[in-house]
């Protein structure tokens, strides 16, 4: 179950970009800074190498164990399995396109630009490689900091009112999050991520655990009513931090629906499934609605990503190997796509100094290698056959469709919101009457845009084309996740009116481990104990209630 | 334990604090004839004393005894805190050392004063009888009694200094009182035998009113809601460098004497979930008031009243990991406070109050200052990696499952109203620019603003960085720390 590495990789990983950036941060001039960050980022793709040796085999691999503070049970603990080593990969990645996408953009302090960069691959790679759930939650607030720095520091006009609004959001989800931790610490008895995905906890614990898992990721995704940090962040950031963000930061969100959520509550997974599909088709429709209407391209784009991440959630909660493979797919898709649209909108900003679609007409005469790479990922953005949107997509669409054909119908017009958003800005930029402002004076992708734009372009048509490589690094780790899920969904809330003194009226626990029958309603079976350990339950039988209701979606279930 | 058991090696520090403020008045009374003995050099015996008795409190650290006829303890925690007063008390003399608002002649008088209330928090770290306590308690206040309202040419810091007094006499009237009511009823002053009494409303009512009176005396010290009256007012009123040592050392004080009364409070009595409920006001209206403050000190002086209530969810617990995770929240709790109160200080270079405003531009003047302050912000509001992080992490940690698991969420869920005034002062020092005129006669190159002329010296800096350093390292290297820490309290509650 390993890969071997000459050196622990994942370590130096996480932590070249730390000791990059000490060094960088006593470099006298700008442009020297630049150079460096550039060299240490290269040497940190180079650096990864040993990570080729990944085997396409379920369970973590290049484990990495040391003690940390050994009377409180915390482990530096590390390790990648085939969900985690891509969305390493993404973030490794990430980072030379962000330096090179900011050597004109950023022009004011650009050294502690460049460190903020650093220590934020630091946090990225580390969150994905963590296997311990506080060294997890170290490097996951660990982001906002350098995150909050760029926006505040280097965004656009209203930044201000960005950067806390980021800050505050994320922040809240956080503070949940870290009680789940506690808790599961206590209750499981060890902050180990392996262990705890094996463990089966009684179903009061997981609804409740569930819940704070999905207002800490729902957040950061983010999911519907909780999206509204992300455009206003978007819009403000730099070029590089909204790569930062659409490529890496949005993942840690579905990363951890897939990681904690489905392993460790797995029937309040499967409880709250119809809760989350419906919330992610209102994010696919409500993105994709709100993107239509937008005039300011990054707006435009951040919106998509809400819709796109939709896709990635219902996904996730199809519960199929189709649909964890789309999701997983579609992370990395959005990545490469949104994170290129974004250098894209970068840099036409660098030019017309407006991202007002309105001012940004008919390039297509003036740039056209622009506009091709635009076409490009714009088309790959909205699932064109051919580019990896459309395997991510139809993997989805294929689950929504097996699952139920209801949510496969609903999601259709998601998808069509998506061509016609991307065709209406993608139309008027290259055809479009220009105007004034914008002029033959531009010129077109200078050779660092070339760069960082072929790599992204080769990946959206090299995954479209050829999709089996990537999907055999993911489906033994999804395969073993699907199926411990499967067989632990049922089983924890059978054993809750077992344990229970007193099990509520009506339900047996043959009854239970069969889909969602509303006779699931675990709240007045819960047992006693259990509640006094967990101190707020007791507002769980209202708080279930309206819930249960939304599983409308899937009740249907019965007719077809 | 009915015996002397006296040796002087057992009692270093509070020894050498005693020399020193024996050199310190000797100084105060020779120095209109040697005003060398007002100079730096001879107040620089200040922090080397300091870091003399920490090193002998280190090297005492493993020992365990009972001297004075069990009214003193030579223990783990005792020495830990003594560690902790006596680091303290170093970076709040250095800090000291430069104070616009001190006249020259108060100078020796002001750090014999300083080293006196030290004394007492060391003498106190040992105590484990309640008179010894109340005495040790007194020794460590009358000092602060007198430092407050010395700031020269401020009205607002003798109305702080009357304010301390007046609510600081009543408190103590109050333990006094309290203190002889448990006399009254247990008939005995020694924890170690209270320990073994009951503590519950129906056995004895009068001994639990009392322990309530003299807990109450004690949040006095710690600033705990609805005893915090006085905190931000002090702070406010009081000069940068005062606000500094009252804002921390005596907190330690307090929290140490709550953890030696922890072996009496258990987590079933009504007692406790009345602590519980007060640590649960204490830190939301801490940080609910805090949010409206403009004026850094008087901010500070809310957010320590938000984290006195943090401090005693660890004592709520009643597990020896709860005590450690107090222990060891105190300690971070020092070493934030005063970093961040050693930026404001090293800003406010004419000894004035600062505002959020005041820090525009810092990270341009100053950029270790501004790093470390940021530093001090995010581990204030407990973000990884710094010591405030693991530190709440383990008080959380101890706390759940014990019956008090409402207040884990109310704790974490404060975390999400503090940032916003914390991150405020990152957001001032990063992001704004500076505003205002260059002031006439300012060097060359100096950037415009109030606070145009901040202290980014060698001094200034150097000490910044090593609270600095001390506040992550100790977040991410926390494990030696807590060993020694939870070994020390499984000697109070195995």
């Amino acid at each position: 179950m390993t890969g071997t590495s000459p050196y622990p990789v994942l370590t130096v990983l996480t932590f070249w970009p730390l000791a990059a950036a000490f060094l960088v941060a006593f470099l006298p001039k700008d442009s020297q800074v630049r150079i460096a960050t550039l060299v240490a980022s290269l040497i940190e793709c180079a650096l990864a190498y040993p990570l080729l040796a990944f085997r396409n085999a379920p369970g973590f691999q290049f484990l990495e164990e040391a003690a940390w503070a050994p009377d409180w049970g915390l482990t530096y603990m590390m390790g990648v399995d085939g969900i985690s080593i891509l969305m390493i990969w993404l973030s490794l990645f990430t980072l030379p396109v962000c330096v090179l996408c900011s050597w004109t953009y950023i022009g004011k302090r650009v050294k502690e630009f460049h460190v903020c960069l650093l220590l934020m691959t630091t946090a990225c790679v580390g969150v994905f490689a963590a296997l311990d759930l506080v060294l997890f939650y170290v490097l996951w607030e660990a982001l906002l900091i350098p995150m909050y720095l760029m926006i505040a520091i280097w965004g656009g006009d209203e930044k201000r009112y960005a950067s806390i609004k980021f800050f505050l959001y994320t922040l809240a989800g956080s503070t949940v999050l870290l009680v789940a931790i506690v808790a599961l610490r206590i209750q499981g008895g060890t902050f180990s991520i392996p262990e705890l995905m094996k463990a089966d906890f009684p179903f009061r614990f997981q609804y409740w655990v569930f819940l704070a898992f999905f207002l800490a990721f729902a957040i950061k995704v983010p999911m519907f009513p909780f999206h509204t940090w992300l455009p206003a962040a978007h819009v403000q950031a730099p070029s590089a931090g909204s790569v930062i963000l659409a490529a890496v930061l949005l993942k840690m969100g579905t990363y951890g629906f897939l990681r904690f959520s489905l392993p460790m509550t797995p029937a309040a997974s499967e409880h709250f499934a119809p809760l989350m599909i419906a919330i992610s088709i209102c994010s696919i429709l409500y993105g994709g609605l709100v993107a239509l209407g937008q005039t300011d391209i990054k707006k435009l784009i951040a919106y998509s990503s809400v819709a796109h991440m939709g896709f990635v959630t219902l996904g996730i909660f199809l519960f199929s190997k189709e649909g964890v493979q789309g999701a997983i797919f579609q992370m990395l898709n959005h990545g490469i796509i949104t994170g290129a649209l974004f250098c894209l909108v970068g840099a036409v900003y660098e030019r017309s100094h407006s991202r007002d679609i309105n001012r940004n007409l008919g390039l297509g005469k003036f740039l056209p290698y622009f506009m091709f790479f635009w076409g490009l990922f714009g088309f790959a953005s909205f699932g064109f056959p051919g580019t990896n949107g459309f395997v991510g997509e139809l993997l989805v669409l294929t689950a929504a469709f097996k699952f139920q054909t209801a949510v496969g119908i609903l999601c259709i017009p998601g998808a069509l919101l998506a061509a016609a958003y991307i065709f209406k800005v993608t139309l008027k930029m290259a055809w479009g009457e220009p105007t004034s402002v914008s002029g033959p004076s531009w010129y077109d992708l200078n050779k660092k845009e070339w760069v960082y734009l072929v790599g992204p372009a080769a990946l959206v048509i090299y995954l479209g084309l050829a999709p089996t490589g990537l999907l055999n690094v993911i489906t033994p780790a999804i395969e073993d996740n699907l199926a411990s899920f499967d067989a632990r969904k049922g089983l924890v809330a059978a054993t809750v009116p077992a344990a229970s003194p007193a099990p509520a009226a009506g339900v047996t626990p043959a009854a239970l481990p069969e889909g969602l029958d509303s006779a699931r309603a675990p709240a007045p079976g819960a047992p006693p104990g259990r509640s006094a350990a967990f101190g707020v339950a007791e507002a769980a039988p209202g708080a279930g209630a309206p819930l249960l209701s939304l599983s409308a979606v899937k009740g249907a279930d019965h007719n077809g | 334990m009915a015996e002397l058991n006296f040796s002087i090696s057992y009692i270093w520090p509070e020894t050498l604090f005693f020399v020193l403020v024996l050199y310190l008045f000797a100084a105060a009374l020779l120095e209109k004839r040697h005003p060398a003995l007002a100079g730096n050099a001879s107040l620089a015996v200040c922090p080397v004393a300091a870091l003399l008795a920490m090193a002998s409190a280190i090297c005492t650290f493993h020992y365990d005894q009972v001297m004075f006829f069990g009214s003193y303890r030579i223990d783990g925690l005792s020495q830990f805190f003594k560690i902790l007063v006596s680091l303290g008390f170093a970076f709040a003399a250095l800090n000291a050392m430069r104070q616009p608002t001190l006249d020259t002649e108060k100078r020796v008088d002001y750090f014999l004063f300083l080293a006196m209330s030290a004394w007492g928090l060391t003498i106190l770290s040992s105590a484990a009888e309640l008179v010894t306590i109340y005495l040790a308690l007194e020794l460590s206040s009358y000092s602060l009694y007198i430092l407050i309202p010395v700031r020269s040419r401020s009205r607002a810091a003798a109305e702080a200094g009357l304010k301390y007094i007046l609510f600081g006499a009543a408190a103590t009237a109050v333990a006094l009182y309290g203190l002889s009511w448990i006399v009254v009823d247990q008939g005995t002053t020694y924890i170690s035998v209270l320990a073994t009494k009951p503590w519950t409303m129906a056995e004895s009512p009068l001994a639990v009113m009392g322990l309530a009176c003299f807990l109450g005396g004690l949040f006095f010290k710690l600033a705990l809601f609805p005893f915090h009256f006085w905190c931000p007012d002090v702070y406010q009123g009081a000069s940068n460098e005062t606000a500094a040592f009252a804002a921390t050392l005596p907190k330690l004080g307090a929290v140490i004497v709550l953890i030696r009364l922890a072996a009496v409070l258990k987590p079933e009595l009504e007692i406790t979930g009345i602590l519980a409920l007060l640590a649960a006001v204490s830190v939301t209206y801490g940080n609910l008031c805090a949010l409206a403050q403009k004026d850094l000190k008087r901010m500070l002086g809310f957010s320590s009243v938000a984290h006195a209530g943090y401090i005693l969810c660890g004592l709520v617990a009643g597990t020896a990991e709860g005590l450690a995770a107090a222990a060891f929240y105190a300690m971070a709790y020092l070493f934030m406070n005063l970093l961040c109160f050693w930026v404001v200080a090293r800003v406010s270079q004419d000894g004035r109050n600062l505002e959020y405003d005041d820090l525009n531009g810092l990270s341009a003047r100053s950029p270790l200052l501004a790093l470390c302050l940021a530093a001090a912000a995010f581990s204030l509001v407990s973000l990884p990696p710094t010591v405030g992080f693991i530190g709440k992490l383990w008080l959380i940690t101890a706390l759940w499952g014990h019956g008090y698991d409402w207040l884990v969420i109310v704790v974490c869920v404060n975390s999400a109203i503090a940032i916003f005034y914390y991150l405020s002062l990152v957001r001032h020092a990063y992001t704004e620019d500076p505003k205002g005129t260059i002031p006439e006669g300012a060097p060359a190159g100096t950037l415009p603003g109030p606070m145009a002329l901040a202290d980014a010296g060698v001094f200034s800096q150097a000490g910044a960085v090593v609270l600095g350093i001390l506040v992550v390292i100790l977040g991410v290297l926390p494990g030696p720390v807590y060993s020694a820490v939870l070994a020390a309290s499984r000697t109070l509650l195995p």
